[in-house]
């Protein structure tokens, strides 16, 4: 599929139907953008299992963090991926054995042969976005910040 | 109907961008907020607002539900990535320069600008330490012939005031980006629905709202709005977006919000620090004059043209500078930027020198004598004897002021008014 844009539609299934994120790069630092997009997410409702590690052992916001995608004792819907696009390859291979039915790259994260092998594993893909961003967008709140969500609707949101 | 693939039209984007039905109470017209401050859930929540980890409302200086919707309008119709509404088209360029500029820095602009903007760079911005380069913008290569290591921006109008004048911005914009600054354009007179300076190159448009956006004369206001392309990090001119954030606890903008850093730093320092909010009544009502931008604009550049065609044959005319004009020097860059029309601000001059600007601005019945443009209302200027006369007869000439000019901004008037009350005024100043 093309990865340059994708359908709101699209992102508003993936984000309808995963409850349970593996975040790989996840940081205990609370100014980190990784820690602002865990901290978000959960206020949403997701379980986000952070995974990084050096910080294997340690929790971020109450969650215990693993070292590996493997360690992660329970079932995750979808893999956010907070690494340089050339460390993405080996994250979604695991994502595949893990299970996963989506893999997310944040932006500037990009990595086309990966995407293709999960693809064709048969998961959804997203690549070069950020599900807060995207979150927040579809449910009115980036309007608060002065952006452009592109969202054009005579029907009032949901909150 | 983001859902669709079809992208709504400007029309449709004029009338529903950031505007969605209020989701408490299904309002439809946007609510004006008259709030200054909100309510916390709780302290987490508060934490997570002072530290830019959630979305929501502190206090109206920063953000304000009202003037979030016109913010997103103005980001959707420049095709921006978001946008800062501030008190008035001159805080704007305030805020767009604090954004990344300190004491030393300097920019390149072009000289043919709004005669406010030409003392607000030369005079006030050299108390912060700020130094404008002023350069003829009729060849391009007059800017890269003045960016020195020290440039953080190049700056034009599109559209400049008095009017006339159309710079190249894909030129300009080129230029600008070999040197690894970013093109500010003053959209002002000329407004999204007339040209889209993101189209060819600019990454931050300057608005003063209070104009034909607003269209009405009631409401000031001002925006900077990001095109969220321009690449904060290429090098090291724009720290202020790229390392950390002493008054957040060192969080870097660029890295944490990405395309929108520009918009995320314009409120939480921006605004923060230098105060200009806008008024939510103000917002309500620019909000509500951009519902009908297309067709205002429609008709503002209709009668401009009939007026200037009209003025071009009058004896007493000496000349006319209008870019919708064959005569204009400026026609081929009007079809390429501004293929709907050259606006409705114009100057022309008087055979009759200063003498008889004074008497024709003096002897208009319907045509309104101020110091402003862009209002439904048609509006006459003599420049020399008002907005221009603590300058020197050269520095009037050079700024397009000189003795003969006057300024027009034509408005939705019966257009057979408009030239009437100006054949009379021209009798009267024969």
């Amino acid at each position: 599929m093309n990865h340059d844009r994708y359908d709101d539609a699209y992102l508003r299934s993936i984000l309808r139907d995963v409850r349970t994120i593996a975040m790989v790069g996840a940081s205990p630092h609370w100014n980190r953008p990784s820690y602002f997009v865990m901290k978000y997410l959960r206020s949403k409702g997701f379980r986000v299992i952070p995974v990084n590690p050096q910080a294997a052992g340690r929790e971020i916001l109450g969650e215990r963090v693993y070292a590996d995608l493997a360690d992660i004792p329970d079932p995750v819907d979808m893999v956010d991926i907070f690494r340089r696009s050339e460390a993405a390859g080996p994250i979604v291979d695991a994502a595949i054995r893990k299970g996963a039915r989506v893999v997310w790259m944040q932006i500037g994260v990009r990595n086309d042969e990966a995407a293709a092998r999960a693809e064709a594993a048969g998961l959804r893909v997203v690549m070069n976005r950020c599900p807060k961003i995207e979150y927040s967008r579809l449910h009115g709140e980036l309007a608060w910040s002065g952006a452009n969500t592109g969202i054009i609707s005579s029907r009032r949101r949901r909150l | 109907m983001a859902d669709h693939d079809r992208a709504p039209g400007f029309e449709t984007r004029a009338i529903h961008a950031g505007a969605s039905p209020d989701p408490v109470t299904g309002a439809r017209s946007t609510p004006i907020y008259q709030t200054t401050a909100y309510v916390f859930d709780d302290v987490e929540h508060a934490a997570s607002l002072f530290n830019l980890q959630t979305y929501g409302y502190v206090y109206s200086r920063i953000g304000n539900p009202t003037v979030s919707v016109l913010e997103e309008r103005l980001a959707n119709l420049e095709g921006g990535r978001g946008a800062v509404c501030v008190a008035t088209g001159h805080a704007a360029q305030v805020l767009a320069f604090f954004a990344f500029m300190e004491p030393g820095d300097q920019f390149v602009a072009s000289r043919k600008l709004y005669g406010g903007s030409i003392t607000q760079f030369g005079r006030s911005f050299k108390k912060f330490g700020w130094e404008a380069i002023f350069v003829d913008p009729e060849d391009p290569e007059n800017f890269r012939r003045a960016l020195t290591p020290r440039c953080k921006a190049v700056f034009v109008e599109s559209l400049a005031n008095p009017g006339g004048v159309i710079t190249d911005l894909e030129a300009v914009a080129r230029i600008a980006h070999e040197a690894g600054v970013p093109l500010i354009v003053d959209n002002t007179l000329a407004t999204p629905y007339l040209c889209r300076p993101f189209e060819w190159g600019a990454d931050l448009v300057i608005h003063s709202t209070t104009k034909f956006l607003a269209g009405h004369g009631h409401a000031m206001g001002g925006a900077v709005i990001d095109s969220g392309k321009f690449d904060w990090a290429q090098n090291d001119k724009f720290k202020a977006l790229t390392e950390p954030e002493p008054a957040y606890h060192g969080l870097r903008f660029y890295e944490t919000f990405g395309d929108l850093a520009f918009t995320a730093q314009g409120h939480a320092v921006g605004l923060r620090d230098l105060g200009a909010a806008m008024a939510p009544m103000n917002a309500f009502l620019t909000i509500t004059g951009i519902e009908t931008l297309p067709l205002r604009m429609e008709r503002h550049v209709a009668n401009a043209m009939a007026v200037a065609e009209h003025l071009e044959r009058h004896p007493q005319v000496a000349w006319v500078s209008y870019a919708g004009l064959d005569s204009s020097p400026y026609r081929a860059l009007a079809r390429k930027y501004l293929p709907r029309g050259a606006g409705s601000v114009f100057t022309f001059g008087l055979k009759g020198g200063y003498a008889a600007g004074v008497r024709l601005v003096e002897s208009v019945e319907l045509l309104s004598h101020l110091a402003n443009i862009g209002d439904t209302r048609s509006l006459i200027i003599h420049p020399a004897s008002t907005t221009h006369r603590q300058l020197g007869e050269a520095q009037q000439i050079a700024a397009g002021a000189g003795p003969d000019v006057v300024r027009l901004s034509i408005g939705l008037e019966s257009v057979a008014d408009i030239i009437a009350d100006l054949d009379r005024g021209l009798a009267a100043a024969s």
